[in-house]
């Protein structure tokens, strides 16, 4: 469904990934680890149409959308949220998810019960007269998600829809996400909680440094020395297997 | 019926009523009053509720003034066929500036900066140019017939201001209820936010400022018709672009009603000020009064009022 290949992306001297590759097909939850500073966001950008890719390619369902501008990529079915949330603070729950839906109705009526069945999806129903900028965290991350998931796309991008929730929180989100994958929606999430993405990811990739170190079910990822180098690192494999 | 509805309702037929019993000093400020309201709109569609602030409103103000005067005295065009002209060449203005400031990206008080630049180059030209007679200004033939868009009696000149207005109030509140409206304010919470759901920024950013250059260049040939002469320092003039973007942001910037209240407001401190002025005679040297008044407002409704005087009516904020 995507295809990413061979991706690159510098700022200045800075080269933030580094011809990186990775695949998701239809009806996969896929999670995007990696440490702190390794290229994550910088790669969904690039994906989602935000960054154009110094090199490479990315296809989505067979068509080449590389350097298109993200609403065109939001038109071909892909929509990705921010890690850094980002609600419209001074219009209701309910007017912030319909600008999502409005992408595919002109129509208000419309597009108000669009919002207000995503709102009921992500668990929201109740605070769809409350102000964005008045949302707890939790509150705003599952905002990110129901704008997104309100474009109406096929593959969603969920930049780290976890962090800074509390543990009860994450319980409810990952049903929330079980819930829109069940809906027929493919995932890609990046993610720092690393038993989320075990529970939730089929498949995960490793980006460090720019780079994909690795690409596998989460057990084998847990396993791969390369990996845990990469998060604890130079000798801890060694140190772990003792 | 809504309260609310009502309330429309009956201020605008108290609107109507008014001049037929009012004397033409009180006509005249009821005019002024839905004048400035009406290009204070136009400014507000793009800069409040799109959020793209503009210092140089007065280039679509001053673009349809000359339009329609130059059609007029030059080329001898009957006024209201040169208004719809004046608008074209408004929303034409807005085209370019839109297109020119936007593709370099500028956001914010850098778009606000170039809007000024774009001001002050037009009013130097208009005063270098032959067509616009430079310094000199052009004048417009008084010859007050209705077919002339001239009248005798300034009845028909409020009639008309108090039209103009209602159809930006009505084209304000079809935004806080369509599609447009709705990425309008999304781009002016968070443009990052916007594009990721699928808004294509600079498309409407662009149409949002052909909308308003359309709408000001109307209130442009309005003004020519009203005092029948323009120069470079009435149709471009920074103060215009200031009384715009200042009843506005008194009245509440990005609400249907904000330009209306924010007019009535200035324009009644504008009057009181001016009276002050006459009969106390230690504030006979402090002019003009009224701009200190403005400031010290602006001062308090930026600190304490951030939504305008619209901020104290409104119980539970809506599309602001």
């Amino acid at each position: 469904m995507l295809e990413v290949r061979d991706l690159s992306k510098s700022f200045g001297g800075l080269l933030a990934v580094d011809q990186a590759s990775l695949d998701v097909r239809q009806g996969e939850i896929v999670g995007l680890i990696g440490p702190n500073g390794a290229g994550k966001t910088t790669l969904f950008a690039a994906i989602a149409g935000f960054h154009t890719p110094d090199a490479g390619r990315v296809a989505f369902e067979g068509r080449d959308i590389t350097g298109l501008p993200p609403h065109k990529i939001c038109a071909a079915g892909m929509v990705r949220t921010f890690q850094i949330t980002q609600p419209f603070a001074k219009i209701s729950v309910r007017e912030n998810i319909m600008v999502g839906a409005y992408f595919r109705t002109a129509d208000r009526r419309t597009a108000e019960r669009a919002a207000e069945a995503v709102a009921d999806t992500v668990g929201m129903a109740g605070q769809l007269d409350q102000m964005g900028a008045d949302l707890t965290v939790a509150g705003r991350k599952r905002l990110e998600l129901a704008r997104a998931l309100a474009t109406g796309p096929r593959l969603l991008l969920l930049d780290e829809v976890m962090a800074g929730l509390n543990p009860t929180e994450i319980v409810e989100i990952v049903g929330v996400i079980k819930e829109i994958r069940e809906s027929g929606v493919t995932i890609l999430l990046i993610e720092h909680v690393m038993q989320a993405v075990t529970s939730l990811a089929e498949r995960v990739y490793v980006l460090n440094q720019g780079r994909m170190i690795a690409e596998g079910t989460p057990a084998s990822i847990a396993e791969d020395p390369q990996v845990i180098e990469a998060y604890l690192g130079h000798g801890a494999a060694k140190v772990l297997r003792a | 019926m809504s309260p609310r509805t009502l309330l429309c309702l009956v201020g605008l037929a108290a609107a109507v009523i008014f001049p037929l019993l009012a004397p033409n000093y009180l006509i005249n400020v009821g005019m002024m009053v839905f004048f400035v309201a009406f290009i204070g709109q136009s400014w507000n569609i793009a800069g409040g509720f799109a959020g793209q602030t503009s210092f140089g409103h007065v280039v679509f103000f001053g673009t349809g003034a000359y339009t329609s005067t130059i059609l007029q005295v030059t080329y001898g065009w009957n006024p209201w066929l040169a208004w719809p002209i004046a608008m074209a060449a408004g929303a034409a203005v807005g085209w370019m500036i839109a297109v020119l400031s936007f593709r370099a990206g500028l956001r914010g008080s850098y778009f606000a900066l170039i809007t000024l630049a774009f001001a002050e180059v037009f009013r130097i030209l208009a005063n270098s140019v032959p067509f616009t007679r430079g310094g000199l200004g052009m004048l417009i033939k008084a010859d007050p017939r209705p077919i002339n868009f001239q009248f005798r009696d300034p009845i028909w000149f409020y009639y008309l201001t108090l039209l103009l207005c209602v159809v930006a109030i009505l084209i304000a509140w079809q935004l806080t209820r369509s599609r447009f409206g709705a990425r309008l304010v999304a781009i002016r919470e968070n443009e990052e936010a916007a594009r990721a759901l699928g808004i294509d920024v600079f498309a409407e950013k662009v149409r949002v400022l052909t909308l308003s250059g359309a709408m000001c260049a109307a209130g442009g040939t309005f003004y020519a018709q009203k005092y029948l002469y323009i120069d470079p320092n009435i149709a471009f003039g920074v103060d215009k672009s200031v009384e715009m973007l200042l009843v506005s942001m008194v009245g509440g910037a990005g609400t249907i009603f904000g330009p209306l209240i924010g007019s009535v407001a200035l324009t009644g401190i504008n009057e009181v000020t001016r009276w002050l002025a006459s009969v106390v005679p230690a504030l006979k040297n402090v002019q003009p009064l009224s701009l200190v008044v403005y400031g010290i407002m602006l001062v308090l409704i930026v600190a304490r009022l951030p939504d305008g005087l619209m901020g104290l009516f409104r119980r539970k904020p809506r599309h602001a």
